[in-house]
């Protein structure tokens, strides 16, 4: 039974990282119609600019995370003007194939530079471990998690109470509307890809800190794909539910049945469940009302 | 005399390089009062605020030629946000609300046209005062309001930008002749006591003329006739084509048919 427990509280905290991505994902998505190809990459860059920043430049991790923060923003502002802005009013599959593109040319960039091999950066929260009975949750899993969840909290916050996150939901929604009431769409548009950036900034960082860094980071956004469609696209609150709920089904699959099988289990219960509920777990059917 | 809300002269508008929609109109709403643009489906009603609103350009449309100005300034080219913030308000056909923001997230989602003007708390009292139904649902997703609710909430995000001109496409859109009625009476609440001038848009040309102070007919992106209510209500083709009343029973006649004797005799008078 308790190992059970541990299994479960291991595989849960663990989901709170993918949540992360998951919401980088879904931001983009909801505000955009775009299915965002680039998050992993993203993810890795934001990475490595911390490892640059604290090995290279010897900086203290939380500097080092804010200056990786500055630097992927200002790039996602970049491409947003540059190869976005460009693409507007073309069909959605346009902007997704330049999130592609941008993938690899992130991927081939942080390959040129840092080349293939595994680093590891400083961690960015410290390590010590909970013990509780025979129970023992390690320190990063444990702060990986309170991480997540305090951004998370603030996302909501942000998107619920204040203006700019209630004019960010109305752009998603409805462009045009929000612009005949005053709201700077393609502003509104920047700041989703910024935010998106940099939550997928602090994931890469959060896994590369406490399990290595190597381009093989960014392939940790497609098996968040699995959570993601659980959740319905459009659902942030789905997103999160859905990668706690797979990071669990991942642990236990871990635990019991051998560690190949943790690719493969999640996506089996995916696709049952999405047998029952096609729209996804919280994913929203329209409301059509005229 | 004084400067007019807005006037529209001679503009051409022509989506996606090849479809022309209007040709030649010329409009103008005088400061204050309430404008009726009428016509049937198709006229170019809609692509008419649209080029005064500045969303052409998410259709792919633009103002080939002519002017449009805003209080004597010209808005040719203005972004639409840019427009609604210098108090010009649009009210597009079908409502539009925010399906998935509650009716006081749609209302903050509006202050946004304040940006630059005024600073502070929404003021939802404004629009509650003139919907007092949607007072009591303010927690409640937009999406899921009555047909009338919803229109009442576009219109409440226009008060809420404090405009001085709104353009408000077919309040009437679907609605019980009731909802109609009470909707048009707070429209002419707002016009008189925010001194806001409205150009309405109508197929419901009986409402409109009842409300407006000057009127236009718009018959393939022309101006076909115009002038005050009584005038309009007066003329025979408007009462048979718009007004569905006079001789009828001769079946199928357009306003095309007559509308050359109409013009030659408006043009020697």
């Amino acid at each position: 039974m308790s190992e059970f427990i541990e299994y479960s509280l291991l595989g849960i905290l663990s989901g709170g990282v993918t949540a992360l991505i998951a919401l980088s994902f879904v931001l983009i998505y909801k505000g955009t119609g775009v299915v965002n190809f680039a998050v992993g990459e993203v993810m890795m860059l934001g990475a490595y600019f911390y490892y640059a920043a604290t090995v290279m430049f010897g900086l203290p991790p939380v500097v080092a995370l804010a200056l990786g923060l500055i630097g992927i923003a200002v790039l996602a502002v970049a491409f947003e003007r540059i190869v976005l802005r460009p693409l507007s009013g073309q069909p959605p599959v346009a902007v997704l194939m330049a999130t592609i593109g941008m993938a690899s040319i992130i991927h081939g960039g942080v390959e040129a530079v840092w080349g293939g091999d595994t680093y590891s950066p400083p961690p960015l929260l410290p390590r010590t471990p909970l013990i509780f009975n025979d129970i023992l949750i390690p320190g990063a899993v444990l702060g990986n998690f309170a991480v997540a969840a305090v951004l998370i909290a603030g996302f909501f916050a942000f998107f619920r109470f204040t203006s700019v996150g209630i004019a960010l939901r109305a752009t998603a929604s409805d462009p045009v509307t929000a612009a005949t009431l005053g709201i700077d769409i393609n502003s509104a548009l920047r700041l989703t890809w910024v935010l998106s950036a940099v939550v997928g900034t602090v994931a890469g960082v959060l896994i590369a800190s406490s399990a290595g860094l190597s381009p093989l980071l960014a392939a940790a956004a497609m098996s968040v794909f699995a959570a993601i469609i659980l959740g319905g696209l459009d659902s942030i609150v789905g997103a999160i539910v859905a990668s706690l709920l797979i990071g669990w089904v991942e642990a236990l699959a871990a635990g019991y049945l051998g560690g190949k099988s943790r690719d493969i289990v999640p996506f089996v219960v995916v696709l049952v469940i999405l047998i029952f509920r096609p729209y996804g777990i919280f994913g929203s059917r329209t409301i059509e009302r005229l | 005399m004084s400067v007019a809300a807005l006037a529209i002269e001679n503009i051409e508008v022509i989506y996606n390089h090849s479809v022309q929609a209007l040709r030649g109109l010329s409009i103008e709403v005088p400061a204050g009062q309430i404008v009726a643009l009428l016509g049937s489906n198709g006229a170019g009603k809609t692509t008419t605020l649209k080029a005064a609103s500045g969303i052409l350009p998410f259709e792919i449309g633009r103002v080939a030629a002519g002017k449009v100005r805003f209080f004597g300034e010209d808005i040719a080219n203005r972004p639409a946000f840019k427009l609604a913030r210098a108090g010009m308000a649009h009210v597009r056909e079908g409502r539009h609300v925010f399906a998935d923001l509650t009716i006081e997230e749609n209302l903050t989602a509006a202050a946004n046209a304040l940006a630059g003007r005024k600073r502070g708390r929404v003021d939802t009292d404004r629009v509650f005062e003139y919907f007092p139904q949607l007072r009591e649902r303010r927690k409640q997703v937009a999406g899921y309001l009555s047909g009338g609710e919803q229109q009442m909430l576009a219109i409440g995000r226009a008060i809420i930008g404090e405009p001085r001109l709104i353009l408000l496409d077919e309040p009437s859109l679907g609605l019980a002749p009731l909802v109609v009625q009470g909707i048009f009476s707070i429209i002419c609440r707002i016009n008189r006591e925010q001194g806001v001038a409205i150009l309405l848009v109508e197929q419901n040309a009986r409402v409109a003329l009842d409300v407006a102070q000057y009127a236009y007919i718009l018959e393939n992106g022309r101006i076909v006739v115009n002038g005050a209510p009584e005038k309009l209500r007066g003329d025979p083709d408007v009462q048979r084509f718009y007004l569905g009343s006079g001789d009828t029973g001769e079946g199928h006649a357009s306003f095309r048919d007559v509308k050359h004797y109409k013009r030659r005799k408006r043009w020697l008078s």
